[in-house]
């Protein structure tokens, strides 16, 4: 067979998203590749631009379907560094803990996502039935499922309801027991194990030199983790260790982000040991902003999630830049799925987690 | 029927015609199309109950309910096949005006054709050919010619893959499917499947001598009739619908229908070929054709099961597994069937 161009997108069951990745195939082989982006563009960067602070909070909730919280998370604490807030330390415990929540639903999203891309939906709706959980978690504490819009600049929006912690204590046990199962559906099984194992290797150096970040990075076998790293919120009074895996392939990517799930359950029964059983969770911020500068970045469940705030004084910003985790991953993604064949696009993409609405912007 | 036709031919002074009618050529014609209606609609009725079993049970394995439409579920089918009846019928600007339509055709007719080496019981058959094992196998043989050229015709980079890869790996599983009932004929004798069921009425079920040949006669029917976890023509992750992406309409639901179809045969053809097909074990008074029946869903059954439990493997490892595991193992179950004919055990 000839060489041919194959366009998977960007409406195509291989992408989550609208965007397209072109392949050059051999026969089954793929010799070439180079993923296009911008399906999706909306212009965010320049629409909260018009925004004032307050406003830009749901805004941001909307970056990414999957892990809302995060990037208004992230956002709240670029503002809060530029007006020099300090956050209440109940408030703190209950971001980091919705952190660790989010991931969690996160990841089970991206395990639902692989189920369908490695032809097993099974684990598909395994997948999105203990997502279901961790949303109606969400739903008691914000009132949504999806975008919450609960952080608040200088703290968060509520506090925890009556009988959080009994439900949240049932709902992890409940988790772990589902963990197990994942375990006997998919790494006991040969069949998915040879479609993961040694698929879009790439090596430490390589991670580091093309920027990924996060679990990607990780399952490369770098220990670097924001949260570990460069603490933030309460994340240095925590004991719990950071994920790694030195196979820097697609199973090691699958293991990193299930190990993670089991780390973030154990962080988010430490913060409710831990946390202050009673106090403010928010203090006002000003209306404006002063001029200056403001960076904060944090662990997404994608990777390293950076907001770069530039204010003029006033009550907008005057300019909101964001880097996103995915976007340089999957500027990374050809060198992972070249040489290998069309069967595994869908086997290595899935493991990186795609998300356009936070790629596009 | 005849008798009422032939009066109503006198009535209108038609002698000649009804002379004709009542000829035993016109007779036994008329009798082959009625015994061949009544086993398509058998097979298409069995065929219809196995696509409502696939999808309710995995609906359970999944932790959800299943087809919903009607008592259990049973009309979703009929409600499905409507809906694919009412769409409008397009043929891609770029596709091949003669084999594009021609391609689900071939498939349709020759999945639907494959009902008539069949038995269900004694006496519920079509024909009884003394090849019945031959033409059947050469009737599968055909499908992955008429899938490329369905995948070839509709002029797609998807459609063309599936249809290459479809024609890959069905070929190379028919070399293991073959030997495994090689083994069978070798201890039965005969190459009818009425005979080979006698037989095993009469001696042992084939699956205890030929276990070997068991296990690889299921996992090659499994690739055979492309279901997971060797759906790879139709991947849906990678080659959105496979070779069939084009096709659209009413003729996608019968193609569907046709993979139920060949399931149907698969599944029979196991159950006859090894396990026993009408032979009851116990409990004379249940009729044989119900026997049948039950095995043959509860062959469906581990379809279903290996189609919830595992994703779909690549191209190469497909062929690995056919070239380096199976076909071994098949040859192996061969020596072991020829072994035991020679020592005059079977």
């Amino acid at each position: 067979m000839a060489e041919m161009w194959i366009n998977m997108g960007p409406q195509h069951p291989m992408t989550h998203g609208l965007w397209n990745m072109r392949i050059k195939v051999d026969g089954e082989t793929i010799v070439d590749s180079e993923p296009v982006i911008g399906y999706l563009h909306r212009g965010w960067e320049r629409m909260v631009e018009d925004r004032n602070y307050p406003q830009i909070i749901p805004m941001a909730d909307r970056l990414c379907y999957g892990s809302s919280f995060t990037w208004s998370h992230v956002y709240c604490m670029t503002v809060e560094k530029l007006m020099g807030i300090e956050v209440p330390e109940r408030a703190k415990y209950i971001r980091a803990m919705s952190d660790e929540l989010q991931r969690i639903g996160n990841h089970l999203m991206w395990l639902a996502a692989i189920g369908t891309d490695l032809g097993n939906l099974t684990m598909f709706l395994y997948a999105t039935r203990d997502r279901e959980l961790f949303l109606d978690m969400f739903q008691s504490l914000c009132g949504a499922r999806m975008t919450y819009n609960f952080c608040r600049i200088g703290g968060v929006r509520n506090d925890s309801p009556p009988n959080w912690v009994r439900d949240l204590e049932r709902t992890l046990d409940y988790f772990e027991k589902r963990l197990e199962e994942y375990d006997m559906l998919v790494d006991q099984s040969k069949l998915f194990r040879m479609r993961m194992e040694g698929l879009g290797y790439m090596s430490a150096k390589d991670a580091i030199n093309v920027g990924l970040t996060g679990p990607v990075l990780r399952a490369s076998g770098v220990k670097y983790d924001i949260r570990h790293n460069d603490p933030y919120e309460i994340y240095d009074e925590l004991d719990w260790h950071m994920c790694t895996h030195d196979a820097c392939d697609t199973w090691a990517r699958y293991r990193v982000r299930m190990m993670e799930m089991k780390e973030s359950v154990n962080i988010v029964r430490e913060i409710l040991k831990k946390m202050p059983k009673s106090g403010p969770i928010r203090v006002k911020p000003p209306r404006n902003a002063p001029a200056g500068t403001a960076m904060a970045r944090m662990e997404d469940p994608r990777g390293e999630s950076l907001m770069y705030l530039v204010g003029d004084g006033g009550s907008k910003p005057y300019r909101l830049s964001v880097r996103s985790p995915l976007f340089v991953i999957l500027s990374a993604s050809p060198k992972l799925i070249n040489g290998y064949k069309i069967a595994d696009v869908p086997s290595i993409l899935g493991m990186l987690d795609v998300c356009m609405g936070e790629t596009d912007r | 029927m005849v008798d009422i036709v032939g009066t109503i031919l006198r009535w209108l002074h038609l002698y000649g015609l009804a002379d004709w009618l009542g000829s035993p050529g016109v007779l036994n014609i008329v009798t082959i199309l009625v015994v061949a209606l009544i086993i398509l609609i058998v097979g298409m009725l069995v065929s219809i109950q196995l696509i409502w079993q696939d999808r309710k049970m995995l609906g359970r394995f999944m932790d959800r309910v299943g087809t919903q439409v009607g008592p259990f579920g049973l009309f979703q089918n009929f409600a499905d096949a409507f809906k694919v009846l009412v769409k409008e019928y397009i043929v891609p600007d770029s596709a091949d005006r003669l084999i594009y339509p021609l391609a689900p055709i071939l498939i349709i007719g020759v999945s639907m054709a494959m009902f008539v080496t069949i038995p269900y019981s004694q006496g519920f058959y079509m024909s009884d050919s003394d090849l019945s094992v031959i033409l059947t196998l050469a009737m599968f043989g055909v499908i992955p010619f008429a899938v490329l050229l369905g995948g070839w015709a509709s002029n797609n980079k998807y459609t063309l893959i599936g249809g290459m890869r479809a024609a890959a790996q069905t070929c190379a599983y028919e070399v293991p499917l073959l030997l495994s009932v090689v083994s069978v004929v070798v201890l039965t004798g005969s190459m009818s499947l009425n005979d080979i069921v006698v037989y095993q009425q009469e001696n042992v079920w084939m699956v205890v001598p030929l276990i070997i040949g068991f296990l690889v006669f299921v996992i090659s029917m499994i690739a055979e009739v492309e279901r997971v976890p060797f759906d790879l023509p139709e991947a849906e992750a990678e080659l959105v619908e496979g070779w069939g992406t084009e096709y659209g309409g009413m003729r996608f639901g019968l193609i569907m229908m046709s993979e139920y179809a060949r399931a149907f045969v698969g599944c029979s053809l196991i159950t006859i070929l090894f396990l026993g097909g009408w032979d009851g074990p116990f409990l004379d008074y249940i009729i044989e054709g119900a026997w049948f029946l039950l095995k043959l869903i509860l062959v469906f059954t581990i379809f279903v099961w290996v189609r919830a439990a595992l994703p779909r493997v690549r191209t190469d490892q497909i062929l690995n597994i056919c070239w380096k595991r199976l076909l071994p193992l098949a040859a192996i179950n061969l020596f072991i069937a020829v072994f035991f004919k020679t020592m005059g055990w079977f």
